[in-house]
């Protein structure tokens, strides 16, 4: 086995910032808007570096679709601990449509030129909220899939994951090389230290195209039309329940 | 700090003799002159400020200035990626309200801060720091300002605490102790206040008497207001020594020792139980008889005081950055208020009042990170320029802009604002200190304006001699100079026009700031010769003096910040060029009232009322007035 462990992250509005509509409803508004790394892809990296400080896995290699911008992202990565970055150049107009299925198609492509053992991803990105680049991934690769993951241990040429599902914790054990996506409490990551960030200007950032991964770009999905959600109504108060089921009637609920 | 007698003497007295033919006549007679100390910084030149005391600004003089300075690309993409994590240990594990409770910043934040890598910021990376510019010290800084006692804690630490080693240390003691205070094993203190001197940090009364065998200095003394003093390891102490002048007399003289605490002999009392900052760790720190190794002199011996006044110096500017950082979350935390309070079935945002106090915050934040940043950028120079009378200028107008800010901003929030449930009473807490400590408002004014007076002084006494001599043209240059000014000509340095360094828009402003320069050379030639070396006496006039120079500097620096947004299209430069106008306007009419004042028999100046005032409250120690419903019959 390799030892080398394949990480995805993405680059995304800040979590703490108020989305804004654009004017003529076809994205939200990203100029000037502070950015970071998507907090699931930072669970990821930080599930990969501990791996590599276990002596588990020898290389972490962290890899980011997108424009200029995204390398703020792979350097943040590599301060935590990450040993190498790729950056898949993508221009802004297509990164507009950049979506799961062509970023799986990179990854996969990727992780068989890296030969990687494991790539491990953020279970969704929280723009997007698609949740299936880590699933889409495994199957272009024909690999096992460990998603939503809560905790990781690998075992000789196995990997047991705990997967959060709707009904609680479930346990599987998959072969590698495996794909796992990670969910909220899988870890707490680190902060990426000032002295960290200034040796991991050493690391290096390399650059390929999606045509050289011999991966097309174009998506079959357009997007029509971006609105805000609908502000919220306020309630109203009754005093009785009969009152209540009066005024369901009338809304045509009941 | 130290008064700084800085006026020589002997300058005034040829000065004021030559300044004779002057068109002002004054007979007064130069006195005998007291012993004064100058002060002696390094042979490095005083950057701007000190030519506003001439009343001129040159193609150098704003070639200081202008245009605003600015980073590399990397470095500001470097700075980009240092602020992402340090915003977000602020944010999520720094809990604020209950450091100020327990009146204790808790181990583990201390240690997150640690390995942030935040406890060795300046120190170069070869001592295992971040070897971070002033200017990304600065950026930093406006960060930990979100919590006063941990800013505290780490600027007693590393812009005063370990600065002694780092600007004046042999590598030796770089070696030996910069590693472990760069990664906050070893925490350092600045210990130099004694109970019975403050601001007069020359009358310090630690000794440090060389031992028998002649290895080790034998430490005797107390000092009062030492933060970090409880848990130091590393403290750098100033105490007095007997000193052999070259002329056999000898003078005690104040020297710098690295003092470990590992030495033995030193006790630290209990933490102070302080109004704001009280995270942060202040106390008395005794020394009986520690011993301290000859190689840990920081310089030389009995050249202390420079040593002292340079790590002061050093580390002001950046108070401006940290105002500027709190006032700008400041703001954000009373707009949202300010705009979904509704009284009067209108929100407060609507009322002019309110908005008026918005106003006087952004542009006070403004005005802050101008200078700020202009000050750290001309300190990052190659050429390494004295900005410490910039620095100076720095740290009044922000502390002062500070205060007057929290307070306005607790006012938005009325009665909510005063309560414990806000940040609001803690800021305002915090802020207090900012006109105390780092040298007090009052002694930095009186800094500020004997500094520059001095200057100008020495320019002025150099002009007569060459008239002396006979150089017919310069003579003729300010006789021209004279004539064109009191014929109420406006004078133009060339900050605006088509090479000007000022953009258009900014024009009205460029030209205010001209004026007012102009008159203050004036003011400060008039009232050089008025009192000649008395002006040190001179408080109330030294005063106006500072608060015109600080208004001007301020005023240059958003002239020169705005111009060079405007110049690179930065988002939102109309505001700035808004926020520029309105503050030199502001200020504008400020200076010239208080120039107006510093005219000689000025109807403006209250001054000598004042002061009888004052005497005779001070005179009976009470306030003397009889009871408004006494009578006498």
């Amino acid at each position: 086995m390799s030892g080398r462990v394949l990480v995805g992250v993405k680059r995304v509005i800040d979590y703490a910032v108020k989305i804004r509509v654009k004017p003529d409803h076809s994205g939200v508004v990203t100029e000037g808007v502070k950015h970071s790394m998507n907090p699931f892809c930072e669970i990821a990296v930080e599930e990969a570096v501990k791996m590599k400080e276990k002596k588990l896995i020898k290389e972490v290699v962290v890899v980011s679709c997108g424009p200029q911008q995204v390398q703020e992202t792979i350097r943040t990565a590599l301060a935590m601990g990450a040993d190498r970055g790729i950056h898949v150049e993508v221009l802004a107009k297509d990164y507009e449509s950049l979506g799961p299925l062509q970023v799986s198609k990179i990854m996969a492509a990727l992780a068989k030129k890296e030969e990687a053992q494991l790539v491990i991803l953020g279970k969704q990105a929280i723009d997007g909220d698609c949740n299936q680049t880590g699933q889409m991934t495994a199957a272009l690769l024909d690999w096992s899939q460990g998603t939503f993951a809560s905790e990781v241990t690998l075992e000789g040429g196995q990997v047991k994951v705990v997967r959060e599902i709707d009904g609680g914790l479930e346990t599987i054990k998959i072969n590698t090389p495996a794909v796992i996506t990670a969910d909220l409490r899988l870890n707490t990551p680190r902060y990426a230290t000032l002295p960290n960030i200034m040796k991991a200007k050493k690391k290096k950032i390399a650059n390929v195209k999606p045509v050289d991964l011999g991966v097309e770009l174009t998506s079959k999905l357009e997007v029509l039309r971006v609105d805000e959600p609908p502000q919220r109504q306020a309630g109203v108060k009754v005093e009785t329940v009969d009152d209540l089921v009066g005024k369901l009637k009338e809304a045509g609920r009941i | 700090m130290n008064i700084n007698r800085v006026i020589n003497y002997k300058s005034f007295e040829i000065g004021k003799s030559l300044l004779a033919f002057n068109l002002r006549r004054n007979g007064r007679r130069v006195f005998t002159p007291h012993q004064y100390r100058s002060i002696k910084t390094h042979a490095r030149s005083l950057a701007y400020a000190k030519d506003l005391f001439l009343g001129q600004l040159n193609k150098v003089t704003t070639a200081e200035v202008f245009p605003y300075p600015e980073i590399g690309n990397e470095e500001l993409e470097e700075l980009n990626q240092f602020v992402a994590p340090v915003e977000k240990f602020f944010n999520e594990d720094v809990d604020s309200k209950k450091i100020d409770e327990d009146a204790k910043i808790p181990a583990e934040t201390l240690d997150g801060l640690k390995e942030l890598g935040l406890f060795g910021m300046q120190v170069p990376e070869e001592y295992g720091g971040l070897g971070l510019s002033n200017t990304m010290y600065a950026r930093l800084g406006e960060i930990t300002a979100l919590d006063g006692s941990i800013a505290v804690t780490l600027a007693a630490h590393q812009a005063i605490g370990l600065k002694g080693i780092l600007i004046a240390g042999t590598e030796a003691q770089k070696e030996k102790y910069l590693p472990k205070l760069a990664s906050g094993e070893h925490v350092a203190a600045f210990c130099l206040t004694e109970p019975g001197s403050g601001s007069d940090a020359a009358s310090i009364q630690t000794r440090a008497t060389l031992s028998d065998d002649g290895k080790h200095y034998l430490l005797n003394g107390s000092k009062m207001w030492i933060s970090n003093g409880g848990f130091a390891d590393i403290m750098t102490v100033f105490a007095k020594t007997e000193v052999v002048g070259p002329d056999g007399v000898k003078k005690d003289k104040m020297t710098a020792f690295i003092v470990e605490r590992a030495f033995g002999g030193i006790t630290s009392g209990l933490p102070e139980d302080k109004l704001g900052i009280r995270g942060s760790n202040t106390c008395e720190v005794a020394y009986d008889n520690v011993p301290v190794p000859l190689e840990n002199v920081i310089g030389e011996v009995g050249g202390g005081f420079k040593v002292a006044m340079n790590i002061l110096n050093s580390g002001r500017f950046s108070m401006g950055s940290s105002g500027a950082g709190m006032m700008k979350k400041l703001i954000e935390m009373t707009a949202e208020y300010a705009s979904t309070r509704k009284q009067f079935n209108k929100r407060l945002s609507e009322f002019g009042m309110i908005q008026e106090k918005f106003a006087l915050m952004a542009m006070n934040a403004f005005v802050m990170e101008s200078m700020a940043y202009l000050t750290a950028g001309m300190m990052d120079r190659p050429e390494v320029p004295d900005c410490s009378l910039e620095a100076a200028i720095v740290k009044v107008f922000s502390s002062e802009g500070s205060w007057i800010c929290v307070s306005e901003a607790l006012q938005i929030l009325g009665g909510l604002g005063f309560t414990k449930n806000y940040a609001y009473e803690r800021y305002l807490r915090d802020c207090r200190i900012l006109l105390i400590f780092e040298g007090t408002n009052e002694i930095l004014r009186m800094y500020i304006a004997l500094t520059g007076m001095q200057y100008a002084g020495k320019i002025l006494t150099g002009k007569i001699k060459e008239m002396k001599k006979g150089n017919v043209v310069l003579a003729l240059a300010m006789m021209g100079q004279k004539l064109r000014g009191s014929f109420g000509g406006t004078m133009d340095f060339g900050l605006t026009g088509k090479d000007g360094p000022v953009h258009p828009s900014l024009e009205d402003s460029a030209k205010k700031l001209e004026q007012n320069v102009y008159n203050f050379g004036s003011v400060v030639e008039s009232v050089l010769y008025r009192y000649g070396k008395t002006i040190v006496d001179e408080q109330l006039v030294l005063k106006r003096v500072a608060d015109v120079i600080i208004n001007m500097y301020a005023m240059t620096a958003v002239l020169s910040r705005a111009s060079r947004s405007i110049c690179i299209g930065l988002r939102n430069h109309d505001h700035e060029v808004l926020l520029a106008n309105t503050f030199c306007t502001e200020v504008y009419f400020k200076n010239n009232y208080m120039m107006a004042q510093l005219q000689k028999h000025a109807p403006e100046n209250n001054d000598a009322n004042i002061k009888k005032i004052a005497e005779q409250v001070l005179e009976k120690r009470a306030y003397i007035c009889s009871h408004p419903l006494d009578r006498t019959f």
